[in-house]
């Protein structure tokens, strides 16, 4: 085949799906009941196709031979760069990265450290999912069921019974850990899409009953004025005495969220080293060959759903005490679709590659901010984007296998 | 017994809508292994095209004289749009993820579903459309139940088109091309059947069926939501599953089952109407505990498509 009538075949099936989108576009902005408009459909059209015809031209000149002197020339660069980072050693980039993360509310207004606050929250929120799906290979799309078990833990300890943050922490861990092995048991014989059905049920059943339990969660209306999280300080009045302070401020918020979200990644990282991490890989990429190698797939595969629920567990709790309030719609399924999109955007098993599609997927929003409401619109096309052209995600984890299920 | 009975039929015209949609689901999922979560968006598009159709009707006049003519025709159209909104969304986010994994496939369907229900809302707006229903009023009094002429008229719509398309499937040459590439893609392309265009076709099916089931839930409540959907789809794909994912008739059973789990738990149960979802899908983790492949998915080669 020639270039030419491959540039010929691009063009023209660039024209077939303009002309198709048209077609679907008119009758949901062309017909209305006072009589028929091309005028808003043309509107909404118009942009469209320039901007399409712009991408298929700027594919057709890269693929002229002018194009590869360039291209070239950018991987070389890349290549130097690659090398004079990987001279430096490790452990100074770590260093770097936690004096710049302590420094960052001192550098930024109020509002810069609100959406660190949302990034760092969902850091651990897809470092937990990435256990489970990740890491153990089990697709859970009712993730965000054990981020409200968490969050209405501390809120109901903290507003009822008075009881302070860091007791609830673990207790708000415990509990989505329960809840964890409580979802992953009936599941355990399931496989691949059965799974996915059963844990976004249970997902909705979580979100239904904290719906409803009026008595308990206040139902639709939520529970509010939930205390911060406090410490004791040392006082000298006249002789020693400890006062209890609350961490008030959104700053003070920032480094409680740092530390829970460091505090994951080590975890997640010390887990995916371990002997335990090696067994969910190994059922990740194969379950039968796992279990005749002496894997107990059972013990392990509840066992990932138990960890991975503890993470969100804990990042649920520091939401409530972020917030000051909770409600049932902060634990919709969109909410998991998001924190799924943002493990498979970053890399399934990949740390760095997760923490990168909390950043893209939290923070990039913010910065278009005008466009607020087609962000959405944008999330669900990129979504479907990024599967077609880097399906192993922004960066790739570094042990990762064809997965079993998909010669099954 | 006569409550019973009056909510026996309620759980029947609720099974039918669930039906239609789970037959969806299970089309797409026996031919491709794809939990095709942009279903439930073709449910609410299908809506959505009923309610533009029919109130433009409505202001030319023509629903005054012939509302029921009407009607037939927003419902073919709508079908007719959803089959092609089914077949763009096939070949722009599936077609080209054949050979990657099922979890690609599976994000890219979960991307697909808030694009078009996103682009739903930003057409026609956040609040509730209203569907004329002046039309529909009336029951029918069959010796203790009630038969109000909307569930009469999803009940005959529902059986009709599970008649047609059993028909479609089981007797015709495209049907039979349908079960031979979902029972093995690489021989039936081998005997010259267009795999391709066959996956085409069931997408398409697939939405006309879920767009009947969008119209006919519009016009049952009297209104339409761009997030309408969602719950439908995942009871719709529950009763799918319930019955055994890739066998027709098991969709159909599993869409009565949940239906009918829901109505009964609403009506017996106290409090029940708020926990009703809570009871559909315990029966649904109930069901695939004791039988993971559902209730009738034992016959693995046997009726699927």
């Amino acid at each position: 085949m020639t270039l030419g009538s491959k540039h010929a075949r691009l063009w023209l099936g660039l024209a077939v799906g303009l002309g198709w989108f048209a077609l679907l576009l008119f009758p949901l902005l062309g017909i209305t009941p006072d009589g028929l408009t091309f005028q808003t459909t043309w509107n909404v059209l118009k942009p469209v196709a320039l901007a399409a015809v712009g991408i298929v031209g700027l594919v057709s000149l890269s693929h002229l031979p002018a194009a590869a002197g360039l291209r070239r020339a950018a991987d070389s660069a890349r290549a130097g760069a690659a090398t004079a980072v990987s001279r430096v050693p490790t452990f100074v980039w770590i260093t770097l990265l936690l004096a710049g993360l302590a420094a960052y509310p001192q550098l930024v207004g109020r509002y810069g450290v609100d959406v660190a606050v949302n990034v760092l929250v969902y850091v651990c929120l897809g470092l937990g999912l990435n256990v489970v799906v990740g890491l153990c290979g089990l697709l859970d799309l009712g993730y965000i069921a054990f981020y409200g078990v968490g969050a209405y833990t501390y809120a109901i300890l903290a507003t009822q019974f008075g009881v302070s943050f860091w007791i609830c922490l673990p207790i708000a861990a415990v509990l989505a850990a329960v809840a964890g092995a409580c979802i992953g048991y009936p599941t355990l014989r399931m496989r691949g899409d059965y799974l996915a059905i059963v844990t976004l049920g249970f997902g909705e059943i979580i979100r239904i009953i904290i719906n409803n339990w009026m008595s308990l969660t206040n139902g639709p209306n939520g529970i509010i004025s939930i205390p911060p999280p406090g410490f004791y300080t040392v006082v000298f009045d006249g002789g020693i005495s400890l006062e209890h302070v609350l961490l008030r401020k959104l700053d003070q918020m920032y480094y409680v969220v740092l530390v829970l979200a460091v505090g994951t990644v080590i975890a997640v990282r010390h887990l995916n080293f371990s002997r335990i991490g090696r067994a969910w890989e190994a059922i990740r990429e194969d379950e039968t060959a796992a279990e005749l190698m002496g894997v107990n797939t059972f013990r392990f595969k509840l066992l990932a759903y138990a960890m991975g629920a503890t993470f969100g567990g804990l990042a649920g709790a520091f939401f409530a005490a972020r917030m000051k309030s909770v409600a049932p719609n902060s634990f919709s399924f969109i909410e998991s679709a998001l924190v799924l999109a943002m493990v498979v955007l970053g890399g399934l098993g990949s740390i760095p590659g997760i923490v990168l599609g909390a950043l893209a997927l939290i923070a990039l929003p913010e910065v278009f901010r005008e466009f607020e409401q087609y962000r959405m619109l944008v999330f669900g096309g990129a979504m479907a984007v990024m599967m077609l052209v880097r399906p192993q995600g922004l960066i790739p984890a570094m042990r990762m296998g064809k997965r079993g299920e998909d010669e099954a | 017994m006569d409550y019973f009975l009056q909510q026996f039929l309620n759980g029947l015209t609720l099974g039918g809508v669930y039906a239609l949609v789970a037959l969806g689901y299970t089309m797409v999922y026996g031919i491709i292994q794809l939990i095709n979560f942009a279903h439930g968006e073709f449910f609410a598009a299908g809506g959505y095209m009923g309610v533009i159709l029919l109130s433009f009707l409505a202001s030319q006049g023509y629903m005054d004289s012939h509302p029921w003519l009407c009607l037939g025709v927003a419902l073919c159209l709508s079908m007719a749009y959803c089959a092609m909104l089914a077949m763009a969304v096939e070949k722009v986010a599936y077609k080209p993820l054949r050979s990657s994994t099922r979890l690609s496939v599976l994000l890219s369907a979960l991307g697909m579903s808030i694009f078009l229900q996103n682009g739903l809302m930003l057409t026609q707006g956040v609040y509730d459309k209203a569907y004329p229903t002046e039309f529909t009023h009336g029951s029918i009094t069959l010796g203790p139940v009630t038969i109000s002429l909307m569930q009469g008229l999803i009940l005959g719509l529902t059986v009709t088109l599970l008649l047609t398309l059993n028909f479609v499937v089981f007797k015709t040459k495209l049907g039979k091309a349908m079960r031979a590439t979902s029972m093995d893609k690489t021989m039936s392309a081998l005997t010259g059947i267009d795999a391709n265009r066959i996956i085409s076709v069931t997408f398409a099916i697939g939405a006309a069926l879920a767009a009947a089931a969008g119209i006919l839930v519009g016009l049952y409540y009297g209104s339409v939501r761009y997030d309408m959907g969602f719950v439908p789809g995942i009871k719709a794909f529950s009763a799918a599953v319930l019955g055994g994912i890739g066998n027709l008739y098991g969709a159909m059973l599993g869409g009565f089952l949940i239906a009918m789990v829901e109505i009964m738990a609403a009506a017996y149960i106290p409090h029940g109407g708020e926990y009703k979802d809570v009871f559909a899908f315990i029966i649904l983790i109930a069901v695939l505990y004791f039988r993971p492949t559902g209730i009738m998915g034992e016959n693995v080669n046997d009726a699927r498509v």
